[in-house]
């Protein structure tokens, strides 16, 4: 059975967002690169694998929504009509029950994403994954086999016990033959508010050397910037702005469109021309 | 050898057109892939899979080969624990808050006390952090036909870790769970820790196979309870939360809730930042709203993520920086709970 999963008939290039450690910003970089890509008019979706953390609801402003069932699959829920977001978090009611799954279960759950989901026609579809190289990796790896994604994005922080875990995670892409887009040195260095110092508080240049050493490309560095967190709590009290708005507005977004242009500027080829359907 | 449970491969469900998906009520037994039927015999039981509840139950197949009976290694590791006399799990549903920094804060603080023996658990299998962080890089371990013995990084202080048995020190350990399963059970089962005071279980982020392995092969030994760390933003309160939720469905006690990276005060101006903003009330809310106690808050600060990662005691170093001060309130709370003479 070699065919890409059926819910990605029409998605054009498919990104995943990786990193082995956690809290380095997976979630972020993901929703980042989907506001960003929607800002430049494309179709994007976002698919959340982060089974047991699931963040990307509360990051995109849409906790308590639902997916509902149409005949043609789940339907993700939608932020605007180019972006749609599908996450296990609207499978959960109550927003505080764990979801205390074994391998086999989120093996099955990951795979029925890949099929049910009904993204219609997509330019990009995100995915967010949990940290770590274990079964949701494993299943994601399996399932987008023969799918000819584009590749991923790591993230780390800057200090070198994050940087540890994501050597791991690119032995890992190199295992699976994941494509390595570049990585992105989060939450490098805090500018005070009252003072303009800067401060490493996780250290710095962590993600940079490493990109050195092992001869990948630096996608650029990202500050520590409490107002993407602010944005991201506050949108509920919006005036007929959306959340793509709001973050055009972000001090984030410069320097992320600049990240975002680089890999655009590959011209990566539309995935579907290269698949015998 | 190990004996790694047998898995079955889940069978997915399936949505009727119109309906609004939701997850189906969950089994108690991990394994099952449906919810126990009401006059279920139990899945571990000698019937389990041919009384007559299990006639037309989804799981029947599953139940017919899963392991009857107790686990014969239970006992074993209840034996070689046997000598530990108090057991901490430090847990949090999100990754990078600071588990593990705390694990080894707790392991420095614990072993400062000459008449304690410390021991440290990794069972972050895929991002082991405790060697680096308690100074053991490039260590491997040491097996004999009586077991493995952990290495020592202080006099009364062993550790034990997935890292120092790797080839490479950058290896990625691609393992399911099942795998990682079975590495825990060895670890539990044939460290040879001796007699200890103390022993910190390091955890990865979630609540999945690690968590409910070392909570059910831990479960007749004793653990005296959960350290659950948080960050005050509420995308990680959402996800610490959850793992309170899974203590409460485990029988993990919670000794009490840690807020670490709580502002950030700059050196220069001494102005303080609220870099991870408590906008629903951080850690002490949760804290509140979950019945659990609340033991302080840890400001960030630069020089902790740099002893983690030269491997040095950042408790040692900055005894007067008010991190210390905060850590080792944290560490006194914890050890009045578990009903140690401090
Ligand atoms: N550049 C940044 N500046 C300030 N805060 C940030 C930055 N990047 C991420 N954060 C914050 O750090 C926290 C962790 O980020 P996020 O949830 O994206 O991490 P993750 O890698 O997805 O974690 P997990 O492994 O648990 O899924 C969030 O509260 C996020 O808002
Ligand atoms: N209070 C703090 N101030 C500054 N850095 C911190 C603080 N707490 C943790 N860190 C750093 O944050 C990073 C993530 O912590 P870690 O313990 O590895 O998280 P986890 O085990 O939860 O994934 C480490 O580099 C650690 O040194
Ligand atoms: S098959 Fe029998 S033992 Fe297993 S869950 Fe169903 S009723 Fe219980
Ligand atoms: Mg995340
Ligand atoms: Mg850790």
């Amino acid at each position: 059975m070699e065919e890409p999963p059926k819910s990605l008939a029409k998605v054009k290039h498919i990104i995943l967002v990786l990193s082995g450690k956690g809290g380095v910003g997976k979630s972020s970089v993901t929703t980042q690169t989907a506001l960003t890509l929607v800002s430049k008019g494309y179709k994007v979706g976002v698919l959340d694998i982060d089974l047991t953390g699931p963040s990307i609801p509360r990051m995109f402003g849409l906790e308590g929504k639902k997916i509902h069932q149409s005949s043609k699959g789940w339907v993700p829920v939608h932020l605007s009509t180019n972006l749609k977001i599908m996450s296990l978090g609207f499978l959960i009611n109550d927003r505080g029950s764990s979801v205390v799954w074994r391998g086999p279960k989120k093996q099955a759950m990951i795979k029925q994403m890949l099929s049910d989901v009904f993204w219609d026609e997509l330019d990009y579809l995100i995915i967010d994954t949990p940290p770590g190289t274990s079964d949701e990796h494993i299943t994601i790896a399996e399932e987008l086999k023969f799918a000819n994604p584009d590749g991923c994005i790591l993230v780390t922080t800057p200090q070198q016990i994050s940087v540890d875990d994501v050597k791991k995670e690119i032995n890992f892409c190199n295992k699976v033959k994941f494509k390595i887009l570049g990585l992105i040195e989060n939450m490098s260095g805090f500018v005070c508010p009252y003072c303009d110092e800067c401060t490493n508080i996780f250290s710095s240049d962590g993600g940079m050397n490493l990109c050195r050493d092992l001869g990948l490309r630096f996608l650029g560095k990202l500050p520590i910037d409490p107002s993407f967190n602010e944005m991201i709590e506050t949108q509920g009290d919006k005036e007929g702005k959306t959340l793509v708005d709001f973050y055009k507005e972000n001090t984030s977004f410069t320097r992320f469109n600049d990240i975002i242009q680089l890999i655009l500027d590959d011209n990566l080829p539309n995935r579907l021309q290269n698949l015998t359907l | 050898m190990i004996a790694v449970r047998p898995h079955q491969a889940q069978e997915e469900h399936r949505f009727a057109d119109g309906e609004i998906p939701e997850l189906a009520p969950q089994p108690n037994n991990p394994y099952l892939k449906a919810p126990e039927p009401e006059h279920c015999p139990g899945p571990e039981s000698e019937n389990a899979g041919k009384s007559d509840s299990c006639t037309g139950c989804a799981n029947k197949e599953i139940c017919s080969s899963l392991p009857k009976g107790p686990d014969p290694d239970l006992p074993i590791i209840t034996e070689k624990l046997s000598s530990v006399k108090h057991k901490i799990l430090v847990l949090s549903g999100k990754g990078g808050v600071g588990k593990s920094t705390f694990t080894s804060m707790l392991a420095w603080a614990l072993a400062a006390d000459d008449e304690l023996e410390v021991g440290a658990m990794d069972l972050d299998i895929c991002g082991p952090s405790l060697p680096k962080m308690l100074g053991a890089v490039g260590e491997s371990i040491h097996a004999s036909n009586s077991g493995w013995s952990p290495v020592y990084v202080g006099d009364n202080l062993g550790m034990m870790s997935i890292q120092f048995m790797l080839p490479d020190k950058d290896s990625a350990i691609i393992w399911r769970g099942s795998k990682k399963n079975g590495l825990i059970k060895q670890f539990l089962k044939d460290v040879n820790w001796g007699q200890l005071d103390y022993l910190v279980i390091d955890t990865p982020p979630g609540t999945s196979d690690e968590h409910l392995s070392v909570t059910s092969y831990m479960k007749e030994s004793g653990i005296d309870g959960a350290l659950v760390v948080t960050t005050p933003q509420e995308v990680a309160l959402l996800d610490v939360r959850k793992e309170i939720d899974f203590c409460k469905k485990a029988n993990i006690k919670v000794l009490g809730l840690v807020e670490n990276m709580s502002g950030f005060v700059c050196p220069n101006c001494k102005g303080k930042s609220m870099i991870f903003k408590p906008t629903t009330g951080g850690g002490e809310a949760l804290a509140k709203e979950m019945g659990i106690p609340f033991l302080g808050s840890v400001p960030l600060d630069p020089r902790i993520g740099k002893s983690c990662d030269t491997g040095e005691s950042f408790l040692d170093m900055y005894p007067d920086s008010p991190a210390c001060t905060a850590i080792l309130d944290v560490v006194d709370a914890l050890r009045d709970t578990v009903g140690d003479e401090v």
